[in-house]
């Protein structure tokens, strides 16, 4: 059952189109995050359903309530933002409390709630501090204790892990994952850092210059991409595209061209006609290292070790260079000529437009 | 060694400073215990504590004194109230908002002998002055201001010239307020005048601080409203000390009872400052 309901959302600022028609609907306890480039409209869009921008078309339904015209205080949505925003003059108790305070929620009340929020993000020691002799991440969890008291219908979470250091973002990753878990409640989560969308999300939804791109679980996207952009923002390092310009349909395969030499794709994986030509592309855990025949082969440039696996650049023939992930504890040189092996069933075909013209067979 | 060349080339900044201030207090003090008057050059004894006595007993002391701080306090809550109000107000972008700031900040650059010429020529003359015309244009009698309100008249006058100062600190402290605590407190079901108490009046309590303390050192010693429009009459009834210490210089030529003025009104100066550092200074350290 559809919760939040968006119709042909749309944003304009005086000269420019931050939203171009979102439609999207998110179900009761969907963790769901947009992620996108800097400027494609995510923290627009979130901004809008919070009602800190008002929207110049289309609407926004909560739990069968239009709210597109409502005041941002009335639609019930708690959002954490990027600079935490907490009241630098009030203490922790006081932050924990102003929503409460303001809707005239009895003493007896606010103190129980607070008490139960301040205990479950570990805050009991701090509430009597201000906001300035906090950490961030004690900061970060005064903002969302500062959300969750109010029991909002939505959360809203604004690039909230941005401005904390890459271990605690991997902490409180995964405290937002559990928080998630133990409420319930629905979540909109919006980050540029795709490895936060895919750990979290239920459902991620790509933006792009003002429009949804795809919206889908994390390995939907991963694995069958819809547009050439999804397939390169999902995955780090990012997938390789390689131009085939020569496409021949033999029986039930097509023998594509790489390179000047043919790797063979199955007709039946094709979606619409035959294409001329295509962007192949391959993640680079799709690509093996062999000895002999292999589909490619490539000069190696560069090997990034990182411990638990190599990534190795490699310079082709057409002096492209293509990343292929090796073992961990690899013996390749700087310079040397190998030989790939491509996972055929992993393969996605693009078409000039940068459309996915193909689809990835179900896995058994 | 080191230490001594740094203490010797400070010493001659040091010495101008100490100077500068000692020898006018000295020679203030000095004044104050002889008799000075210029009526009776070459007559300068020691009189004790006599010129302070005259200055207490002087007729026009209580007036002064309590004119000084009512003026105080007045422009004080005239200025950081209204202040508040007038940015609070100017902060949200609206169509001409900058010639409405520089509007609001304008009066900073009239001096005060010119802002009291206006006041008393354009605005309160009982004949042709504006505020003559708006009564009587409702049916009412134009009130004298100068004569009959002489200090409300000043207070008007030199809040006039001190609210664009408070709307300059404020307007300022306001830009610097964080957008996101704002739309936070807006989530937080927050309405427009919530988020004034709550977020912008602390916001501004550094500012206020600021405000009032700078404010308090020029109001004490106002002077030239006074001697352009009222003349601290009628009577002693717009009379501050500074005005009285001026009154008793070069109106009726005692020196010696000026200085030890002057003394009282340093000492009053302290005491003020006293209390007001203890009521707002708090808020500078946070």
């Amino acid at each position: 059952m559809s919760y939040l309901t968006i119709t042909d959302l749309q944003k304009h600022y005086d000269s420019y189109h931050a939203l171009r028609g979102i439609n999207l609907t998110i179900t009761e306890g969907e963790f769901v995050v947009f992620v996108g480039p800097s400027g494609c409209g995510k923290s627009t869009l979130l901004r809008t359903i919070a009602g800190l921008e008002s929207s110049t078309g289309g609407n926004i339904e909560l739990d069968g309530r239009d709210i597109t015209e409502v005041a941002s205080s009335k639609r019930d949505l708690a959002m954490v933002f990027q600079s935490y925003a907490l009241y630098p003059h009030m203490t922790v108790a006081d932050n924990l409390s102003f929503a409460l305070r303001l809707a005239k929620v009895s003493d007896a009340e606010i103190k129980e709630k607070v008490r139960s929020v301040s205990a479950s993000l570990q805050l009991d020691a701090l509430l009597e501090r201000k906001p300035k002799e906090l950490s961030g991440g004690q900061r970060q969890r005064v903002a969302i204790g500062r959300a969750i008291v109010r029991q909002p219908k939505v959360f809203l979470f604004d690039e909230p892990l941005s401005n904390l250091d890459a271990a605690l973002r991997v902490q409180m990753r995964l405290e937002l994952a559990r928080l998630h878990k133990k409420l319930g409640t629905t979540m909109i989560y919006v980050t540029h850092d795709q490895v936060e969308a895919m750990t979290l999300a239920d459902r991620v939804v790509i933006l792009n210059a003002g429009q949804i791109e795809q919206v889908g679980t994390p390995l939907e996207l991963y694995r069958q991409p819809n547009s050439r952009f999804v397939a390169e923002f999902i995955g780090t390092p990012k997938m390789n595209l390689i131009p085939a310009n020569k496409i021949v349909r033999h029986e039930d395969n097509l023998a594509i061209d790489l390179l000047g030499q043919q790797i063979i794709f199955p007709v039946n994986r094709l979606k619409g006609p035959l294409p001329k030509s295509a962007i192949v592309g391959i993640r680079p855990e799709h690509m093996t290292l062999v000895q002999e025949g292999g589909d490619l082969s490539g000069r190696i440039e560069l090997v990034e070790h990182l411990g638990s696996e190599a990534y190795a650049h490699l310079q082709l023939s057409s002096d492209q260079t293509i990343i292929i992930k090796a073992p961990a504890r690899t013996a390749l040189k700087d310079g040397q000529v190998v030989n790939i092996k491509i996972d055929m069933s992993e393969v996605i075909l693009f078409n000039e437009n940068d459309r996915v013209i193909s689809v990835i067979p179900e896995e058994v | 060694m080191k230490r001594s060349i740094t203490r010797l080339l400070m010493a001659p900044s040091v010495i101008m400073l100490l100077v500068w201030m000692i020898i006018p207090l000295s020679m203030t003090i000095y004044f104050s215990t002889i008799r000075y008057n210029l009526l009776y050059p070459g007559q300068n004894n020691f009189v004790g504590w006599m010129n302070f006595e005259f200055f207490i007993t002087d007729p026009g002391f209580i007036p002064a004194v309590s004119n000084t701080l009512i003026l105080l306090l007045s422009v004080l809550i005239i200025t950081v109230v209204l202040g508040v109000m007038l940015s609070a107000l100017i902060d949200k972008p609206f169509f001409g908002q900058g010639i409405v700031r520089v509007l609001l900040i304008s009066p900073f650059f009239i001096m005060p002998t010119v802002n009291a010429l206006i006041w008393k020529n354009m605005m309160m003359n009982p004949v042709y002055g504006i505020f003559a015309w708006i009564s009587e244009s409702l049916g009412f009698e134009p009130i004298d201001w100068l004569s009959s309100y002489p200090l409300a008249s000043i207070i008007m006058m030199v809040s006039w010239q001190w609210l664009p100062f408070a709307i300059l600190v404020f307007v300022t402290a306001l830009q610097s307020q964080d957008t996101e605590q704002k739309e936070a407190a807006q989530m937080d079901g927050a309405t427009g005048w919530h988020i004034f108490r709550y977020l912008t009046i602390p916001h501004l309590a550094r500012p206020i601080a600021v405000v009032v303390m700078i404010e308090t050192i020029f109001l004490l010693a106002v002077f030239a409203e006074i001697f352009v429009s009222t003349g601290g009459g009628p009577g002693y009834d717009s009379t501050n000390l500074a005005y009285l210490i001026y009154n008793q210089a070069l109106l009726q030529y005692d020196v010696g009872v000026a200085s030890a003025g002057g003394l009282f009104a340093v000492i009053l100066a302290n005491i003020v400052a006293f209390f007001l550092i203890r009521a707002v200074g708090k808020n500078l350290t946070v």
